[in-house]
């Protein structure tokens, strides 16, 4: 117990030590985040009338990123299955910063509904009247908490072993949780579709390929924001990565993109070509209805970028051309991201039920408590990113003592022991 | 032996300001200046100034909430306030005592506001003939000064859309419509507010049981129990449900004293509203204030328990119908025509038909 509350204290320290291109990143986090916290205050004062949502339009940026976010936290499992159940091996190091990008974007999950919530002084509330089963919201409010227990159990377990020089009891206190958070991760997601798909007065949700739709688009961005974070790590730590766990987090891109690409065209299919009177919000999200166009541009560009993703992939990969997967996984991390929040969430508002045209705008004050929850959540990523490495090096363990820098370099995470210097 | 190192380090100290946002501890860091005795006065300036910057970078981030009014501060009382249908009627008292003092302070009135039940046998239903309504929204504006709904912004339960002749769709429903004089001879009008279904969507949803049906089939809202969420608006086929998006304002010259808890008491930022068929009227005998100001007579209710009640009467012999029936919500409130049902009226008066 001592020993492991050294451990987190260390683990403290050495989050605020790092060379000047750490420090400009986490400046640059802190600044972010400290505005995102000072509009919040705003709209803890001003109430949401801060922020662009109306009674006609009742969810925006909010939602529409909990939403995506929900489905990186998921992916994370895509790399969990074939390097356990497979016994991949080289896939294990990328396992541990695949989960803890899960706890990242599930706390970041978790912030965006307390940012959207109108009364956030009463969340207590949930404890004490809590409508389970009969509603999603309570199941996602589980089914969210449980994972990031989980998440948190499997890599705190994992490093903390490491720290120790421990052998990890894997049969114990790994495997059954990871096969738990295999089941969990899926949950996760189709809680969140189930969350819209099950509302009978909004046509354009009511569809029982949201689910689907869903895992197919959350394991397509997930591991492709896993792709460009690995080589990211590689790059500005002293960290070795599998890079060839790039081949097999590619090919899971390109099957989950391509079925989210063929469900997109069912749903497509079926709501143009009836041609009834509920497709009314997919007109308006792909062709606008009269004046009325706000969300034609996003719609195209996530569709374009989506499709050109889509060919890049398709091209037959070749390690040394690594930038076509890399400008493949960006495309796709952004199409996604507006397919998710401006395509899916906003136009099942627009009409309203009654028929009412009414467009939605987010305010400055709403975009930059998001950036801020981002900032916040990458800069939570980085300091987990911080002490992992060292401690999967061998250079932080509890008999060692971890001295961040040398005297004379000053790309100071490079000289603790590892041959590796920075790349070109 | 390595113990040392690590204490002399002196960049390790002066790294705060990274993540304190002061900027103090980035660039410096490459520089010499470090002795392997402990803590420099230099780290120490440094560590000073980085974590002074960080928190003054946090109190100015956090410096809105000085704005916060005292009514919306969370207190011990209002954490600890139970939900609506655990409270005993020492509770419900207390509660009650809080929300006159709230008023007082606001509006510098004493409201009579009181908790009142559901009658037995009773259940009841609203009736709206579409052929009587003229479009004149006299029940829109009955409604917000009967309801003390915020005024700036102007929330209102009832939209009466002007529809065009030969459609009972309501998308093809004109919300805005602004004429010198109504009805306008080509269309006619329907209203529209919450219909109190008996298989409410937005009843399931709430994750916190803050709004709940009630015996008398009035869907209502505990004010003070709701997280403010959205969900049930979402939910809602009818567009019924109303958010305060903004602290509510209301002059005190329009305040209705007259309340009860679960309708029309001032309601707080970030809380859920909407129309509950005006059960502080209702539920004593009277009408609710959309059907008394209708100046055509267009609207009927009542307790469809009763056979003789108007809202019986209209069902045993008018052609009625609900929105949106396929989605299976059971509304209690019916649209009808003047035109007599030729079957369901047959035993009734002769002259029919």
């Amino acid at each position: 117990m001592k020993e492991y509350t050294r451990f987190l204290w260390r683990c403290f320290r050495l989050s605020f030590h790092g060379d000047w291109r750490y420090y400009t990143w986490m400046l640059l986090l802190t600044v972010i985040a400290l505005l995102g916290l000072n509009a919040y205050c705003k709209q803890l004062v001003y109430g949401l009338a801060t922020t662009g949502m109306t009674d006609q339009v009742s969810w925006g940026l909010y939602i529409a990123n909990f939403t995506y976010l929900v489905g990186i936290a998921a992916a994370a499992v895509m790399l969990v299955i074939p390097a356990y159940i497979y016994k991949n091996k080289e896939l294990h190091d990328v396992v541990i910063f695949g989960e803890l990008l899960a706890v990242a974007a599930i706390v970041m999950c978790l912030l965006f509904v307390t940012a959207d919530l109108g009364r956030p002084d009463r969340f207590h509330h949930l404890m004490l009247r809590f409508n389970f089963p009969l509603s999603m919201l309570t199941w996602d409010v589980i089914v969210l908490n449980v994972y990031l227990v989980l998440n948190l159990h499997i890599c705190g377990y994992m490093i903390y072993t490491v720290y120790r020089k421990r052998k990890e009891n894997r049969k114990l206190f790994v495997l059954p949780f990871v096969f738990i958070a295999i089941v969990w991760a899926v949950s996760i997601h189709t809680v969140t579709a189930f969350l819209y798909s099950g509302l009978g007065g909004r046509p354009f949700w009511n569809s029982a390929v949201i689910a689907p739709r869903f895992i197919a688009s959350a394991f397509a961005a997930g591991p492709a924001f896993i792709i460009i974070t690995l080589q990211v790590i590689n790059r500005m730590t002293s960290h070795e990565m599998p890079l060839n766990a790039l081949k097999l987090l590619r090919q899971i891109v390109l099957v989950a993109m391509t079925i989210n690409v063929f469900l997109l065209l069912s749903e497509v299919f079926t709501d143009f070509y009836t041609g009834a009177v509920h497709s009314v919000s997919a007109q308006y999200l792909y062709f606008g209805i009269g004046e009325h166009t706000a969300l034609v541009p996003w719609i195209w560009s996530a569709i374009t970028m989506n499709l050109i993703a889509l060919f890049l992939l398709y091209l037959p990969y070749r390690g040394r051309r690594v930038w076509v997967l890399n400008t493949a996984c960006v495309l796709l991390i952004i199409g996604i991201w507006i397919e998710k929040g401006m395509g899916l969430i906003v136009p099942a508002f627009i009409p309203t039920p009654l028929g009412e045209f009414v467009e939605y705008m987010p305010t400055m004050n709403e975009i930059l408590v998001g950036l801020g929850i981002w900032a916040f959540g990458l800069l939570l990523y980085s300091i987990f990113v911080r002490i992992t490495v060292p401690v999967l090096n061998g250079d932080l363990s509890y008999d060692t003592v971890y001295h961040t820098e040398p005297e004379s370099k000053p790309a100071v995470r490079n000289a603790s022991g590892s041959e590796r210097s920075v790349p070109s | 032996m390595n113990l040392r190192i690590y204490e002399g380090d002196g960049k390790s100290e002066g790294a705060c300001g990274g993540s304190c946002g002061c900027g103090g501890g980035g660039d410096g860091a490459g520089s010499g200046g470090m002795s392997r005795s402990g803590i420099t006065r230099r780290s120490f300036l440094r560590r000073g100034t980085a974590t002074a910057g960080g928190l003054a970078a946090l109190a100015a981030s956090l410096s809105p909430l000085r704005d916060l009014e005292s009514d919306d501060k969370p207190t011990v009382e209002k954490f600890l306030q139970k939900h609506y249908k655990e409270m005993s009627a020492e509770d419900m008292e207390s509660a009650l005592e809080r929300i006159r003092n709230e008023v007082e302070r606001r509006y510098e009135v004493r409201p009579d506001i009181r908790d009142i039940k559901p009658m037995d046998g009773v259940e009841f239903v609203y009736a709206l003939n579409l052929t009587r309504c003229i479009g004149c929204r006299k029940c829109v504006h009955a409604c917000v000064a009967e309801n003390n709904q915020s005024r700036d912004p102007e929330i209102q339960y009832i939209r009466v859309l002007e529809m065009p002749r030969g459609s009972v769709d309501i998308e093809d429903g004109d919300h805005h419509y602004d004429r010198p004089t109504v009805p306008d001879d080509n269309h006619y009008y329907m209203p529209v507010q919450c219909h109190q279904c008996a298989n409410p969507p937005c009843v399931k949803v709430c994750p916190v049981e803050a709004t709940w049906q009630e015996p008398d089939g009035i869907t209502v809202i505990d004010y003070d129990w709701c997280i403010g969420c959205r969900y049930c608006e979402a939910a809602c086929p009818y567009w019924a449900r109303r958010f305060n998006f903004a602290k509510p304002s209301l002059p005190t010259s329009d305040l209705n004293t007259t309340m009860s808890y679960l309708s029309n008491r001032p309601r707080q930022k970030g809380v859920m509203e909407k129309c509950h068929f005006c059960l502080h009227r209702t539920r004593e005998g009277k009408m609710p204030a959309c059907l008394e100001v209708c100046p055509v007579g267009a609207r009927k209710f009542g307790n469809v328990l009763d056979p003789e009640s108007d809202v019986s009467q209209v069902l045993k012999t008018k052609r009625v119908f609900v929105l949106k029936a396929e989605l299976n919500t059971l509304p209690r409130f019916f649209y009808y025509y003047d035109e007599r049902d030729p079957v369901g009226h047959r035993g009734g008066e002769g002259a029919a038909s």
